[in-house]
C-alpha cells in the first residue's frame, strides 16, 4: 500500500491536543467553573482547527492512500509500533469526532448535567475525544486496541456519574459488555499476529499476509473480532446494553455514544476484519447480513413499543446500525460506501435527535411520550428542528439519512461474487420493510410529541408555560452545523462518496476487485 | 572416638576444602542491606523514644543505598557472577528482581512510616524485621541451589510471620500471624520433603545438576514426579495459589495494612522468583509434570480469586482475593513455559507482570492507608463519594483499579497482554484454552474493581462526613512514585518490557 508521509506530525497533534487541555485543567486546582469551560472550549476549537487543516492538506485525489503517515518505535519487544495515518475512510470519521466533541462542549457550556463538577466532566469529554480520534487513525492493531479501550472509562464515568436514575446499573452493563468483546478481540488480534509469522501488528502488513491463513483458522479469528466489534456496533443480539446506556447517559454522553462510539465497531469491520480476513468474511457475510436485518426489524419493533422518547431513539440506533451492517455484509464497494455514508449520517442525525431529547427533558422534566404534546405550539423552533431530524432519520430523500439507507438496501440486491444472491435478496426485502417501520415509529413519535395541544397539567407542579423557552443561543450554536451538514450531505452526497470510494475500493481489493 | 575409616574421610574432605572466592561486588547489595539492618537494630537500643523516627529514615536510605551496587553491577562488563560453585549467581534476572524488591521495599517504608509512628508499638523491631525479610528476598533471586533457596525462603518468611502479628494486643493481628505461620511452616515442610526426594533421586542440591538428571525422556520415575510436584506445591502456598490460598485473606485482613502491602507484593513476588528459577534451571526437562499442574493451578487461582473477590465488603479482603487472582495471571504463561516457542516470552511476561503489579498494588495500599486515616473503616463503602471531597485520591484509586483490571492505557494492560501473547505463542490447545479462561476472568475482575470506582464516583459520602483527608508527606511520595510508574508502564510499555526482557536467568536451558 502506498503511503504519503508528509506532515506526519499533524495527526498526532490533532489527537493528543485534547490531552493538553486535560493537563491544563488539572493544573488549575482552584479554578472557577468559568475558566474550566473556557479551557475546554478553546482546546476543542483548536483541535477542530487542526482537524480542518488536516482536511485542507489532505490530497483528495489520492484518497485511497494513507496520508500523514507516522511510524515510530513504540513497543519494539512485541513488534508493535506507533503507526498512524488517514485515508478516505478514516478522514470523515476523524473529523466527525472532532466536530461532535466541539459541539458537545458548546452545548455543555450551558448544560453541565447534575451533579455538576464541570472540571471532571470536561476532562472526561476531552479524554474521550483523544480515544475516538486515535482509534480512527491507528494503523497498528495494538495501538488501535489501546485507543479503542481508552474511550471505555470516560464513558463509564459519564454515564455513571452524570446519568439518570438507573445510571450505575447502566454504566456497569455498558462496561462489562464492551470489555467482554474487547477481551475476545484482543485474543483474536494475537492469534492473527502469530498466524502471520509473528512479524508485525501493522494493519497494512496484516492485510498483505492475512489472506494466507487457512480458512478454518480465519473463521475462528474472525469470530473473536466479530464479537468485539459487534458489541460496540451494537448488533443484535449484543445490543442489550445500548438502550440502558443511552437512556441513562446524560445528553452529551448519548450524543457522543450515538455519533462516534458506535462507529468504532463498524469502522473496525471495514478497516480490520474484512480486508485482513477475506475468506472468513465471505463465510461470515450471510450471518452478519442476517443479524443485521434482524436488528433492523427488531429495533423498529422495539421503537414502536417504547414509551420513553430517549429509549425510542436508542432503539432506532439499533435499526440504523443494522442498515450499516447490511451494507458491509454485501462485501461490495457499493454496500460499503453506503455503510460508511450511513455511519456519518447516523452520527449527525441521531446525535442531533439526542440533543433535542436532552432539551425536551430539560424543559418538560420528563421524556414520557404520553406526557408530552403540542411542542410546535409551545416551542416552534425546537419543534421544527425535531421534525427535520425525524425526517432525516427516517430516510427522506434530500437529507443525509437517505444516502446511508437506500444504497445499503440496494446493494443487497447483488452481493459480492460467491455470496448467495437469494439470501441477500430476501434480506433486501426485509430491510425495505424496515424503512416503512422506521417511517411509522418516527412519524408517530413526532405526531405525539409535536402535534396536539400541550399537556401542561401533567408536569408535576411546574407551571411550565413560563419556563418553556425556545431554542437558546448555546443550542443554536451547537446545532446549526449539524443541521447544515445533514442538509448539505443530503443534497450533495458526492462530497462524501468522493472521499470514501477510492479507499473503499482499496479495502475491497482483498476480495479480488 | 572416630574409627580409622571415618578419620580418613575427614582428612580427604579437609584437604579438598578451599575457601571459596567471594565476589564482594556481586554481594554488595546484600551486604549494604545487612549493614543497614544491623545499624537499625543497634541504634534502636540507644536512641531516645522521640527520635525513633530516625530509624525509618535510615531504613529507607539503606534500601536506596543498596540500589547503587545494583546499578554498578548492571553496568559492569561481567554479565554473570557465579559464586560457590554456581550455588549463588548474580545474573540479569536476579539484578532486575533485586531492583524490584528494593524499590517495593522503599515504597513499603514510605507507606509504613506514619502508620508505625502513630501505632505506639515496637518501631525499631518493625524496621529491622522488614529489612531482614527484604534481605531474604534479595538472596532468593540469586539462589541456585536447593539449600540456599530454602535458607532464603525461611529468611524472608520468618520476619514476615512476625510482622503479620506485629500488633501484639490486637486479636486479628495475632490470628493473622498464627495462620500465616502455621500454613507457612506446613508449606515449608512439604517443600522440604520434595527437596529431600530430589536430592535422593539426583544426588545433588545444585539446580543445574538436578536439571541434567530429571528429564522426561531419560530415566524418569514416580519419585521424580513427586519431588517436582511437592516443591511446586510448597511455592504455590507462598504465592497463595488456589487451593493453597486459604491463609491469605485472613492474614491480609488482620495484619497491619503496610505489612499487608508488603506481603501481597514483595513476599508474593519472592515466591514467584523461586518458582521461576526452579522451573527454568532445575526442571526444564520435566515440563510434562509441572506444565499441566501449573495450568490447573493458574486457571483455578484466577477464577476462584475473582469469584470470591466479588462478594467482599472489606476493601483489604477484596484486595487479598484480587491479589490471589492476579497471581493466577502471573502463573498463566508458566503453564506453557516448557513449550518450544514460548519459554523466553513466558519468563519475560512473569517478570513484567511482577514489576507492574508491584507498582499498582502498592499504590492501592497507599490510597487505602490515606483514606482509612479519615474514615477509620475497612469497608468498601467507606470510599463512597471520595471523588467529591478528595478528588486527587479518587482519581488515583481509579487509575490503580483500572490498571489492575487491565484497561489501557495503564500498566496492567501490557502485563496482561504479554501474558496472553506468551500463551498464544505456544500455539497449543493448552495455551489457547488458558488464554480464553484468562480473557473471561479479566472481564469478571472488572466486577469488583468497577465496584470500587463506582463507590468513589457515584455513591454518596457515608454519614455526609467530607472533612479533608490529610495525606502525610511520605504517603504522598509513595502515591507519586506508584502512580507515575503505573502510567508510564502503560503508555510507554517499552520501559517495563525493557527490564523484563533483560531478565535472563543464567544457566537456564533455553529452547
Amino acid at each position: 500500500m502506498n503511503m504519503l508521509p508528509e506532515n506526519n506530525w499533524l495527526l498526532s497533534v490533532g489527537t493528543f491536543l485534547p490531552m493538553v487541555g486535560v493537563v491544563l485543567m488539572m493544573l488549575m486546582p482552584k479554578a472557577k467553573d468559568q475558566s474550566v469551560k473556557l479551557v475546554a472550549l478553546f482546546t476543542s476549537i483548536a483541535t477542530l482547527a487542526v482537524g480542518i487543516y488536516t482536511a485542507f492538506k489532505f490530497d483528495f485525489d489520492q484518497a485511497e492512500k494513507m496520508q500523514f503517515v507516522a511510524n515510530e518505535n513504540w513497543i519494539s519487544v512485541i513488534k508493535s509500533s506507533y503507526f498512524i495515518g488517514v485515508d478516505g475512510i478514516s478522514l470523515p470519521l476523524y473529523l466527525l469526532s472532532m466536530v461532535i466533541t466541539l459541539l458537545v462542549v458548546i452545548y455543555s457550556l450551558d448544560h453541565v448535567p447534575s451533579p455538576g463538577k464541570p472540571k471532571a466532566f470536561f476532562s472526561l469529554l476531552l479524554v474521550l475525544q483523544t480515544g475516538m480520534a486515535g482509534t480512527f487513525i491507528a494503523q497498528d492493531l495494538i495501538l488501535f486496541f489501546v485507543f479503542f479501550e481508552l474511550v471505555l472509562l470516560p464513558m463509564f464515568f459519564m454515564i455513571g456519574v452524570w446519568g439518570g436514575e438507573q445510571r450505575q446499573y447502566a454504566s456497569i452493563k455498558f462496561f462489562l459488555y464492551t470489555m467482554f468483546g474487547s477481551a475476545l478481540m484482543l485474543v483474536a488480534f494475537l492469534a492473527l499476529f502469530f498466524k502471520t509469522g509473528a512479524e508485525s501488528f501493522s494493519i497494512p502488513y496484516l492485510i498483505e499476509n492475512g489472506g494466507s491463513i487457512g480458512k478454518n483458522i480465519q473463521i475462528w479469528i474472525f469470530a473473536g473480532m466479530f464479537v468485539g466489534f459487534a458489541v460496540k456496533v451494537p448488533m443484535f443480539p449484543f445490543h442489550t446494553w445500548l438502550p440502558d446506556a443511552h437512556t441513562q447517559a446524560p445528553t452529551q454522553g448519548s450524543v457522543i455514544l450515538a455519533a462516534i462510539l458506535l462507529k468504532l465497531g463498524t469502522y473496525g469491520f471495514v478497516r480490520i476484519a474484512l480486508p485482513i480476513l477475506p475468506d472468513a468474511a465471505r463465510e461470515w457475510a450471510p450471518y452478519i447480513g442476517g443479524l443485521a436485518v434482524i436488528g433492523i426489524i427488531y429495533g423498529a419493533l422495539g421503537c414502536l413499543a417504547q414509551t420513553d422518547m430517549k429509549r425510542l431513539i436508542a432503539f432506532s440506533s439499533v435499526a440504523h446500525m443494522g442498515f450499516v451492517m447490511l451494507g458491509i455484509s454485501t462485501l461490495t464497494s457499493f454496500g460499503i460506501n453506503a455503510a460508511m455514508f450511513g455511519m456519518v449520517a447516523h452520527g449527525l442525525i441521531t446525535g442531533m435527535l439526542f440533543f433535542v431529547a436532552g432539551s425536551v427533558k430539560e424543559r418538560y422534566h420528563t421524556l414520557e411520550i404520553s406526557k408530552l404534546g403540542g411542542m410546535l405550539t409551545q416551542m416552534p423552533h425546537l419543534g421544527w428542528i425535531f421534525g427535520f431530524c425525524a425526517m432525516a432519520s427516517l430516510g427522506l430523500p434530500g437529507l443525509a439519512g437517505f444516502w446511508g439507507e437506500f444504497p445499503a438496501i440496494l446493494s443487497a440486491y447483488s452481493p459480492a461474487a460467491g455470496l448467495n444472491e437469494t439470501v441477500f435478496r430476501v434480506f433486501m426485502v426485509i430491510a425495505a420493510l424496515g424503512t416503512v417501520l422506521a417511517a411509522a415509529y418516527l412519524l408517530w413519535l413526532y405526531q405525539r410529541i409535536a402535534f396536539g395541544t400541550p399537556k401542561n397539567a401533567s408536569h408535576d407542579g411546574h407551571s411550565s408555560h413560563d419556563e418553556l423557552h425556545d431554542v437558546t443561543i448555546y443550542e443554536w450554536v451547537a446545532w446549526t452545523p449539524l443541521l447544515i451538514a445533514i442538509l448539505v450531505l443530503g443534497i450533495v452526497p458526492n462530497l462524501l462518496f468522493k472521499v470514501l470510494d477510492p479507499a473503499v475500493q482499496v479495502t475491497l481489493s482483498a476480495f479480488g476487485g | 572416638m572416630l574409627s580409622g575409616a571415618e578419620l580418613q574421610i575427614l582428612n580427604v574432605l579437609a584437604a579438598q576444602w578451599v575457601a571459596p572466592t567471594i565476589d564482594y561486588h556481586g554481594l554488595a547489595p546484600e551486604l549494604v542491606l545487612a549493614g543497614g539492618l544491623c545499624l537499625v537494630l543497634i541504634l534502636d537500643l540507644f536512641i531516645d523514644d522521640r527520635k525513633k523516627w530516625l530509624l525509618s529514615v535510615i531504613s529507607s536510605f539503606t534500601l536506596l543505598a543498596a540500589m547503587i551496587p545494583i546499578l554498578t553491577l548492571a553496568l559492569s562488563d561481567v554479565q554473570v557472577r557465579s559464586m560457590f560453585d554456581g550455588r549463588y549467581v548474580v545474573d540479569n534476572f536476579s539484578l532486575v528482581m533485586k531492583g524490584v524488591f528494593l524499590l517495593s521495599g522503599y515504597v513499603v517504608v514510605l507507606l509504613s512510616s506514619s502508620h508505625v509512628e502513630e501505632g505506639e508499638y515496637w518501631r525499631g523491631e518493625y524496621w529491622f524485621l522488614l529489612l531482614t525479610s527484604l534481605l531474604g528476598m534479595l538472596m532468593m533471586t540469586s539462589s541456585r541451589d536447593l539449600v540456599s533457596i530454602f535458607v532464603a525462603l525461611e529468611f524472608l518468611s520468618i520476619p514476615a510471620y512476625m510482622l503479620a502479628a506485629w500488633r501484639k494486643r490486637d486479636e486479628r493481628s495475632n490470628e493473622a500471624g498464627i495462620k500465616y505461620f502455621v500454613l507457612g511452616v506446613f508449606a515449608s515442610a512439604v517443600m522440604l520433603y520434595g527437596m529431600s526426594l530430589l536430592y535422593g533421586a539426583t544426588n545433588s542440591t545444585l539446580l543445574v545438576d538436578i536439571a541434567a538428571k530429571i528429564t522426561v525422556e531419560g530415566e524418569f520415575s514416580a519419585i521424580h514426579a513427586l519431588a517436582v510436584v511437592f516443591v511446586v506445591v510448597g511455592f504455590a502456598f507462598k504465592v497463595s495459589a488456589v487451593p493453597f490460598h486459604t491463609w491469605a485473606p485472613d492474614t491480609y485482613e488482620g495484619a497491619p495494612t503496610p505489612v499487608t502491602a508488603f506481603l501481597s507484593v514483595a513476599s508474593k513476588a519472592a515466591g514467584f522468583v523461586a518458582l521461576v528459577v526452579l522451573i527454568y534451571t532445575a526442571f526444564p526437562l520435566a515440563q510434562d509434570v509441572w506444565q499441566p499442574f501449573i495450568w490447573v493451578l493458574s486457571a483455578l487461582t484466577m477464577t476462584a480469586g475473582n469469584v470470591l473477590a466479588l462478594k467482599q465488603h472489606n476493601i483489604v479482603r477484596m484486595i487479598a482475593y484480587s491479589s490471589i487472582s492476579q497471581g493466577g495471571f502471573v502463573l498463566m504463561p508458566l503453564a506453557v513455559a516448557g513449550m518450544p516457542n514460548s519459554g523466553d516470552s513466558a519468563l519475560r511476561s512473569v517478570v513484567l507482570y511482577m514489576i507492574v503489579y508491584a507498582a499498582t498494588n502498592l499504590g492501592v495500599f497507599a490510597v487505602i492507608l490515606a483514606v482509612s486515616r479519615k474514615t477509620r473503616s475497612g469497608e468498601i463503602s467507606s470510599f463512597g463519594g471520595l471523588f467529591s471531597y478528595a478528588p486527587a485520591l479518587g482519581v488515583l484509586m481509579t487509575l490503580f483499579m483500572a490498571s489492575l483490571a487491565g484497561i489501557p492505557p495503564l500498566g496492567g494492560w501490557i502485563a496482561k497482554f504479554v501474558a496472553f501473547q506468551s500463551l498464544l505463542q505456544s500455539q497449543t490447545s493448552w495455551g489457547y484454552t488458558l488464554a480464553l479462561v484468562g480473557a473471561v476472568n479479566s472481564v469478571i475482575a472488572f466486577g469488583y474493581y468497577g465496584n470500587v470506582m463506582r463507590e468513589i464516583w457515584m455513591r454518596p459520602v457515608p454519614d455526609g462526613d467530607t472533612t479533608l483527608i490529610k495525606t502525610p508527606g511520605s504517603l504522598a511520595i509513595a502515591l507519586a512514585i506508584t502512580s507515575a510508574a503505573t502510567l508510564i508502564f502503560g503508555v510507554l510499555p517499552g520501559v517495563g518490557l525493557h527490564f523484563a526482557d533483560l531478565a535472563e536467568i543464567a544457566g537456564a536451558i533455553s529452547r
